[in-house]
């Protein structure tokens, strides 16, 4: 249609060619497509995503309640009052140590448990998809879940402690085994994830590397240590980025557990943002620490995907 | 699970060992599943002294006065209500603006998907106060739409990547055989990209609706009115009240994660193909 007009452009006066462009284009409705397609995604994406995020950084510097506008102008010192908050050091301590549990205990549980159920045998179907169930499941109802297994008067844990005859603990109400309570539900919530994105990886593989490697004279170890596992690196890296973009998100699972608690002992970045910030309605002072999680998500996924995934 | 016998025949000390850790693993994940179903069936007392063996008695009123309960129902249906409209809002204006980027160059394309790429970078609860004074000056505090519209906002970046990558993947005779044959983009879009994308439309339609039937927090920033809740509110508001019935708490949890399981077991192939791919593809 529009391929006429171009063969002799210095022949067609310029405004005709433009109502040519013009014609053309909404014949074949391009124009409509993009006029009609695009702004609905645009206006939500800009007034619910990008504005709220740019908000954060404009209500930190204010200290408000939420009623009027903000301004009483206070500077950095939300941001001063965020790093001085002893409660923001545990929750930025206890995210850290969710990504060590993760990548020391959940990685290798995963990549292990991916490599013996990626092979075909009766049940392997089944296990994982047991495994992969309480990925699928709501994080607060998993918590509650674990808030009864670890419940000291009727709880799964007090009755193997009572059976060995010992007096049973209090998990989720003390301040020393608060955080290690949660670290095993996180582990035992999201290994499974994991352990699908290995068997799916898994399953795209060359079976022919390894059978080579066999023929040579590898071991079953080998083959797996030289060949299997370097194949994986790519997913590892990716499965590494989802287990820190999870715990800088970890927040549903924490509410019903422990809130927090006991004093502060089991605060994540976002749970700290929620009873700090949200709970007491200061504005300000919670923009400040969205912000701050904000800069460390994008600072991370910014280095991650620069130093690490860059060829994937 | 492989077969005792299988091993024995075998003498294979590898299996063995497959077989031993794989049994701890799959009790570690079904030993609290399992308990809180069947706790549901016991009595408080019961509970106490026999947290994990079959009820001796099976109590089914626990199950019964629940789900005759009005709260019950009404949460489900708060929870149907907004993960079905975010999940609709969600894949017809992701699959529109994903189409515009996967077959129409104009002048700032490229920097409008980047643009929608940023919203990969961070979770919604970094903005979550700002998120809140806007829907309350929007007046859509304790609304459906309050916690449909930045749920959808939220899980455009995604969909739109996983749809453009779809479409793009669509022959491209046929967008051209099409436009040559005098059909317009919008109507190949309807006639011929959306009846060809079932595949993705079921991947994004599910990861969405899984994400906003579990959401928590935008919800308990967003609504306020028990009426109003989706179950994971409701559950904990039940939990609150019933503290340390946990016979109750337990037969409630069950009931409520019900609905997952059921529709896990169903679409297990659409779930872990939507959940997993999401982030495979992404």
């Amino acid at each position: 249609m529009a391929a006429g007009s171009g063969q002799h452009p210095a022949a067609i006066p310029f405004p005709s060619m433009l109502a040519n462009a013009y014609r053309s284009a909404a014949a074949n409705g391009r124009l409509a497509a993009i006029v009609l397609f695009l702004p609905p995604a645009l206006l939500l994406f800009t007034l619910f995503v990008v504005m709220p995020v740019a908000e954060a950084g404009w209500y930190g510097v204010y200290n408000w309640n939420g009623f009027g506008k903000p301004t009483n102008w206070v500077g950095l010192d939300n941001y001063r009052f965020v790093f001085e908050t002893r409660a923001f050091g545990i929750a930025l301590r206890n995210n850290v140590l969710i990504i060590v549990v993760s990548l020391t205990i959940q990685l290798p549980l995963a990549l292990s448990l991916a490599i013996l159920l990626a092979e075909k045998f009766r049940g392997a179907v089944a296990l994982r998809m047991l495994f992969f169930l309480p990925y699928v499941l709501a994080e607060v109802a998993t918590g509650l879940i674990f808030s009864f297994v670890y419940d000291g008067d009727y709880g799964l844990v007090a009755a193997i402690w009572r059976f060995f005859g010992a007096e049973p603990p209090y998990l989720l109400a003390s301040t020393q085994t608060s955080m290690l309570a949660i670290l095993i539900v996180v582990v035992w919530k999201y290994f499974g994830f994991h352990m699908m994105l290995f068997i799916a990886a898994l399953q795209g593989q060359d079976k022919n590397l390894v059978e080579a490697a066999r023929i040579d004279g590898a071991s079953r170890w080998q083959s797996l240590r030289h060949v299997t596992i370097p194949l994986l690196y790519p997913t590892i890296r990716l499965s590494v980025f989802f287990a820190v973009v999870g715990s800088l998100q970890l927040f549903d699972l924490v509410m019903p557990l422990t809130r927090g608690g006991p004093a502060d002992s089991s605060q994540t970045l976002v749970s700290f943002l929620y009873s700090h910030g949200v709970m007491r309605m200061r504005i300000g002072y919670g923009s400040a620490i969205g912000v701050i999680l904000f800069a460390i998500c994008v600072t991370f996924a910014a280095t991650y995907k620069r130093w690490f995934m860059r060829d994937d | 699970m492989t077969d005792a016998a299988a091993i024995a025949r075998t003498r294979d000390p590898a299996a063995l060992y497959r077989w031993l850790y794989l049994t701890f693993v799959a009790a570690f994940v079904a030993l609290p599943l399992i308990a809180t179903v069947l706790g549901g069936f016991k009595s408080l007392g019961e509970l106490r002294t026999n947290p994990f063996g079959l009820p001796s008695h099976w109590e089914w009123e626990n199950y019964a006065g629940i789900l005759l309960s009005h709260r019950y129902w009404q949460m489900l249906w708060n929870s149907f209500a907004i993960s079905t409209l975010t999940t609709g809002i969600t894949v017809v204006i992701a699959s529109m603006a994903a189409f515009v980027f996967a077959h129409l160059r104009f002048f700032g394309s490229r920097m409008l998907l980047n643009y929608f790429t940023m919203g990969l970078l961070f979770p919604a609860a970094t903005a979550i106060l700002p998120l809140f004074i806007k829907v309350r000056d929007l007046g859509l505090l304790d609304t459906y739409f309050g916690v449909v519209l930045p749920q959808v906002a939220f899980a455009l970046a995604m969909s739109i990547l996983l749809f453009r990558r779809f479409f793009r993947d669509l022959p491209s005779e046929l967008l051209e055989a099409a436009l040559v044959d005098g059909c317009s983009y919008p109507r190949f879009f309807r006639f011929v990209t959306l009846p060809l994308s079932r595949p993705i439309l079921a991947t994004v339609g599910t990861i969405t609706f899984v994400h906003s039937w579990n959401a928590y927090l935008l919800p308990l920033v967003m609504l306020n009115s028990d009426a109003m809740y989706p179950w994971p509110l409701g559950i904990m508001v039940y939990q609150g009240e019933f503290t340390a019935d946990w016979h109750l708490i337990l037969a409630f949890i069950t009931l409520t994660i019900l609905p997952t399981f059921l529709l896990f077991v169903l679409a297990q192939k659409h779930i872990v193909a939507g959940l997993t791919a999401g982030a495979v593809k992404g």
